[in-house]
């Protein structure tokens, strides 16, 4: 699978710094287990060959299917999880093998903000420990207590900062996830994998959130790869898109040609998908997805997502579509394009 | 896409009158649900959306009891079910209610399923504690309920635990589990945020279906107006633990009557192709501020200090939630001002 370069490519032909974030044919497998003596029958292809890379100071929308390996994605990236297969690199650097001494510095400058706010969150330290912690194991107050950055950095993520003393249980779904957002941003992070840290947030916070992401991204030059299946909102934040389906890249192109013109079947389906916020608007034409939703456990052969598809012709359900650069900078895997 | 009016004439299957719950922590007491009451129909759906925090989750756990006591209390006129007083139930009784009468789909999955039984385990419990069925039918149902919710290869699902499951499968056997009774009324909080939207939307319709087919009164907490717009036949609008808006969809989205509403409603993301242009990348309208201390003063319009149509009265006396147009109501003493400028 070739290597998938960010904006701002080197026209000129100059050196050009490394990206933040390389990944080149990630996998990540699950074995499945049975029977008394759990042996291994299979595996869930959970990440099954993903490719794509992330500038400095550039945010990457990753939407799919509800189990499609995006929270993978994002936790093999931190090696929370190990690939199977698969380079990972951090401005350069490879850190596939390296093991959690060694990640330790890689570890300062990526963040993970997690997709369920509560269980990521430790129930009896106080949100403002919690908050705090990246300052008391790293020592980088800067002269000032950690109390007082902690403090600011609620400010900024709309809690108050009375609420430092509050423990995880006494806060509501939103007010959790603000505090992973918080953490996140704590430390002289450069990167933020993001898996839905915008979704449990009311409009109006949600707003705020995405502009402070922003005006970070403009202030301290941050990367963002942001998992979100809100459409809009990775619309809003994104420079550009990727589409997933099935453990695998459908596509991958600028924000503006992924919204205005979609090539593959499914990124069109779940454009199309997306419900209005108005009850007067005439309906949209929606795409119903018919067909069997396909498993991880068993990727359908040929394009994966020809049992769904549309437009499906005999091909389809034979030859894997390759992934190709169908027009500038935009990439697709789809027979049709 | 529900174009129908509710059915207004006939008694309401969930009346929540004058609820308010608190908890009594270190910093003195938290007025989480602080004078709520509202009532939903058979085949209805109310939709209840507000800022992250406002009281929804404990609105939806106060009136199937679950607040943990202490620290929490919950107070209440009534909260009727089909004209049963919840609140005067044995624990015994009120445990029946739950997952027959009314279920609810939680706002974090990962919470409230069990982490040491497999998902077919829980499905079989809670089906079987609700229905007399033999092992085999019991089985047969987990079977036809994960698949009505789109989850690939059940069979192997059941075995798995939580943990090995997607966030949005997690939710998809919530919501199984919650639809697997064809209850009464259904809570659902935030039950399709974890799914992308082509499963939302036929997770959207089956809960449509199960309106249609048994009456079934839906209560959808949820922060996606988009999903407000397509589903819900009135809104009520939380904010800091009070009503301050409830109205028919159509109204709501067209006149907003409440300053709060209005501001949320301006800062919905819309895609470009709703959008006349695209920019490269658009700033979100904000609402300036942050809700104030559940614990602190309550006097005067708790919305005050954020609101850009402030007068001192605003400040001194709190807005009753009254009828400002038909079928609409509004805790905001400058209502008319606010759908003035909602229609220019
Ligand atoms: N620890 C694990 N053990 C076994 N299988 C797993 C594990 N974690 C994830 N999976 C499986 O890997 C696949 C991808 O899961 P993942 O959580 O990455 O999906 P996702 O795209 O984040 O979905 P969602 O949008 O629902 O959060 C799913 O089939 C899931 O069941
Ligand atoms: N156990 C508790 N102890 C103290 N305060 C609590 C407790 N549980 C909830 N609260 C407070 O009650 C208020 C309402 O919480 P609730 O969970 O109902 O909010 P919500 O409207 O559902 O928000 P979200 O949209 O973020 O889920 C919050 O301010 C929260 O901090
Ligand atoms: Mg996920
Ligand atoms: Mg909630």
């Amino acid at each position: 699978m070739p290597f998938v370069d960010g904006p701002q490519g080197d026209a000129a032909g100059k050196v050009v710094r490394p990206p933040m974030l390389s990944v080149e044919g990630l996998k990540t497998h699950f074995p499945v287990r049975k029977g008394v003596l759990s042996r291994v029958t299979g595996y869930v292809y959970a990440v099954d060959g993903v490719s794509f890379s992330i500038r400095k100071g550039e945010t990457l929308g990753l939407v799919g299917e509800s189990g499609c390996g995006k929270s993978t994605v994002g936790k093999t990236i931190l090696k929370l999880i190990e690939p199977t297969e698969g380079r990972m690199r951090v401005e350069g650097h490879d850190i596939t093998d390296l093991g959690p001494r060694e990640m330790r510095p890689f570890r300062r400058t990526m963040q993970i903000i997690f997709q369920d706010p509560y269980s990521s969150l430790n129930p009896r330290m106080s949100a403002g420990s919690i908050v705090g912690q990246p300052f008391v194991i790293h020592e980088r107050t800067a002269g000032r207590s950690w109390e007082e950055r902690v403090a600011e950095l609620f400010e900024r993520v709309g809690l108050r900062a009375d609420q430092m003393r509050s423990y995880p249980h006494e806060f509501s779904g939103g007010q959790r996830q603000r505090i992973g957002i918080a953490r996140a941003l704590a430390l002289n992070t450069k990167l933020i994998i993001g898996d839905e840290p915008v979704s449990a947030l009311d409009v109006s916070i949600q707003a705020q959130v995405i502009n402070l992401l922003m005006d970070l991204q403009e202030e301290r030059g941050l990367s963002y790869l942001f998992i979100s299946h809100d459409l809009a909102v990775v619309e809003h934040i994104s420079h550009r898109v990727a589409v997933m389906y099935l453990g695998k890249l459908a596509e991958l192109a600028d924000k503006r040609e992924i919204y205005l013109n979609p090539l593959h079947p499914y990124t069109e389906a779940l454009l199309s998908a997306v419900p209005v916020p108005d009850p007067a608007a005439s309906k949209r034409k929606r795409i119903v997805l018919e067909g069997d939703v396909p498993s991880p456990i068993a990727p359908p052969a040929g394009c994966r997502f020809h049992t769904r598809c549309p437009y499906v012709e005999p091909r389809c359900r034979i030859e894997e579509p390759a992934w190709r650069e169908v027009r500038p900078r935009h990439w697709v895997a789809c027979h049709l394009r | 896409m529900t174009t129908e009016t509710a059915p207004d004439a006939t008694p309401p299957i969930l009346e929540i009158d004058g609820l308010h719950t608190t908890f009594h922590t270190r910093d003195g007491v938290v007025r989480a649900v602080d004078g709520v009451s509202c009532r939903v129909h058979r085949g209805e759906v109310l939709a209840v959306v507000g800022e992250s925090g406002c009281g929804k989750s404990v609105t939806a756990l106060s009136v199937l009891r679950l607040i943990p006591s202490p620290p929490g209390r919950i107070e209440a006129n009534a909260i009727r079910l089909d004209g049963t007083d919840l609140l005067e139930l044995s624990p015994r009784r009120m445990q029946a209610v739950r997952g027959n009468e009314i279920s609810m789909i939680f706002q974090e999955p990962m919470t409230s399923l069990n982490p040491v039984l497999t998902v077919g385990r829980q499905m079989n419990l809670v089906i079987d504690s609700h229905e007399r069925l033999s092992r085999r039918e019991c089985a047969d149902r987990t079977m036809e309920m994960l698949g009505l919710v789109r989850i690939p290869s059940p069979e192997q699902r059941v075995r798995e635990y939580p943990h090995q499951l997607s966030g949005g499968m997690r939710q998809r056997v919530m919501i199984a589990m919650a639809l697997a009774c064809s209850p009464q009324v259904l809570i659902a909080d935030e039950p399709t945020t974890a799914l992308d939207v082509t499963i939302q939307a036929q997770i959207l319709n089956l809960m449509n279906e199960l309106r249609e087919q048994f009456g079934t009164a839906v209560v959808l907490i949820t922060h996606d107006l988009g999903v407000v717009a397509e589903m819900a036949h009135r809104v009520v609008v939380m904010y800091a633990g009070r009503t301050v808006e409830e109205a028919s969809v159509a109204d709501l989205f067209r006149t907003p009557r409440h300053p709060y509403t209005q501001g949320l409603l301006a800062s919905v993301p819309r895609l470009a192709a709703e959008r006349e242009t695209f920019e490269h990348r658009v700033r979100l309208k904000e609402i300036p501020g942050v809700v104030p201390r559940p614990g602190g003063a309550r006097r005067g319009c708790l919305f005050a200090e954020r609101c850009g149509y402030v007068r001192d009265r605003c400040r001194a006396e709190t807005p009753p939630l009254a009828d400002s147009a038909p079928g609409h109501r509004a805790a905001c003493w400058e209502t008319d001002r606010v759908a003035s400028a909602a229609r220019a």
